[in-house]
């Protein structure tokens, strides 16, 4: 008997080894397909906005596109700056992008104000860590979409973005929303309750009547803001964004996280500059 | 003899004691009386009414998939009539009274549904 106990002892330790050496993770063919923010085959259509620094420098254009936003989604205007919900808002060129500055980057650049907003990642690590399907990745346009029905406030989501996209219901935010002089509500978008993340949607429910999101359409329709936020689909060629990243340097929130950004910045061309940009502008 | 009468008065006042919900509503009338559900005069639901009173809580948790996780939104009624997947814009457009119609009905059949902690609109939104 005690022949047959050491057989099988040695019989389950050569199959852990040997299950070891199968494991499909060291597959050297897997590992070299892991995700690089490009896809072997790439997708059929996406959807993506192009920020033009320097057309956002105006203040005005940037508040009307923050606005835009705010009053398409109900999104509350909280006293408590821990407590804020942002969708679309402003940062420093050198706080956004702090790979495209250096100790010698003048300050009129580093300090160029931008605006920023959820980037629909091509590998989006929020949608990685959500527990219940909350948010998810759209295939069709690449949508990184949030389902307030099923959130249930864990806050993965915001520990995982790297671009602090998301923001959290701290408190029953209805009584924040800006509302018009007669107490109403500026959109019939759906509120939120305390206890659920939020975030942009490129304006998906806009963009299912045909429209453009409300920051871009907002953009456009103020003096000097025209082009400073530009919509479409880069896998289209004949697309403007398709143009503009072409024909503009572009570049992109944090590129070394390898979460391939779907929001791309043309770089401000800071002081003196201008001149030399050279192209079309 | 005496503990035999003791056992089965006791085991009676158990029964009757546990059974209190039973009879006392075979007993009562006014309680058990439907809300009377103010009926819009407009034309004609988005599926028959014996369905929509049973289900409509199902077919609006399948509008909600289908709207915000699905493609689809719009439904054509049996008499072919195209709505948008809408409880603020669709259901509550005709059915106006919100308090007549679905929170006297909610409270009678005492359930507490979340759909208005957002969907306030009146009209249009989710």
């Amino acid at each position: 008997m005690g022949a047959t106990r050491r057989g099988f002892l040695k019989g389950a330790g050569l199959a852990t080894v040997g299950a070891g050496l199968g494991l499909p993770i060291l597959d050297p063919a897997r590992l070299a397909a892991l995700p690089d923010g490009v896809r072997e085959s790439g997708p059929l259509s996406r959807l993506a906005i192009v920020v033009d620094v320097d057309r956002c420098r105006l203040d005005g254009v940037r508040q009307a596109c923050i606005e835009a936003c705010e009053r398409a989604h109900n999104v509350p205007h909280l006293p408590d700056p821990a407590q804020e919900v942002r969708w679309i808002w402003s940062e420093t060129f050198g706080a956004a992008l702090p790979d495209q500055v250096h100790a010698h980057t003048p300050a009129e650049r580093r300090e160029a104000p931008v605006l920023v907003l959820c980037n629909h990642c091509e590998e989006p690590p929020c949608v990685q860590v959500c527990p219940t399907g909350a948010t998810w990745k759209r295939e069709a346009d690449g949508i990184v979409m949030m389902d307030m029905h099923r959130c249930v406030g864990c806050r993965y989501c915001m520990a995982a973005c790297p671009y602090g996209a998301r923001s959290f219901n701290w408190r029953d935010p209805q009584a924040f929303v800006p509302t018009r002089m007669d107490g109403s509500p500026y959109s019939d978008y759906p509120m939120r309750t305390r206890g659920v993340v939020e975030k942009c949607t490129f304006c998906a429910e806009r963009l299912r009547e045909g429209l453009q999101p409300a920051c871009v359409e907002a953009a456009n329709s103020v003096p000097g803001g025209q082009g400073a936020l530009i919509f479409g689909d880069p896998t289209d060629p004949s697309s403007e964004v398709s143009r503009v990243l072409r024909e503009r340097h572009t570049v992109t929130r944090r590129p070394g996280f390898g979460t391939g950004p779907n929001v791309y910045y043309v770089a401000p061309a800071g002081a003196g500059a201008a001149a030399d940009r050279g192209g079309p502008s | 003899m005496d503990d035999r009468l003791r056992i089965y008065g006791g085991a009676v006042a158990v029964l009757a004691v546990l059974s209190f919900p039973a009879w006392r509503a075979l007993g009562s009338t006014a309680s058990g009386t439907r809300p009377e559900l103010p009926l819009p005069d407009s034309a004609a639901c988005v599926e028959d009414a014996a369905y929509m009173t049973a289900h409509h809580m199902d077919l609006l948790a399948d509008w909600r998939e289908a709207v915000v996780r699905g493609a689809e939104t719009t439904h054509t009624s049996p008499e072919g009539i195209t709505r948008a997947m809408s409880l603020t814009g669709t259901c509550l457009g005709c059915h106006d009274d919100h308090e007549a119609f679905c929170t006297q009905c909610h409270d009678y059949a005492g359930v507490a549904p979340r759909c208005w902690d957002c969907h306030v609109g009146g009209e249009g939104g989710g």
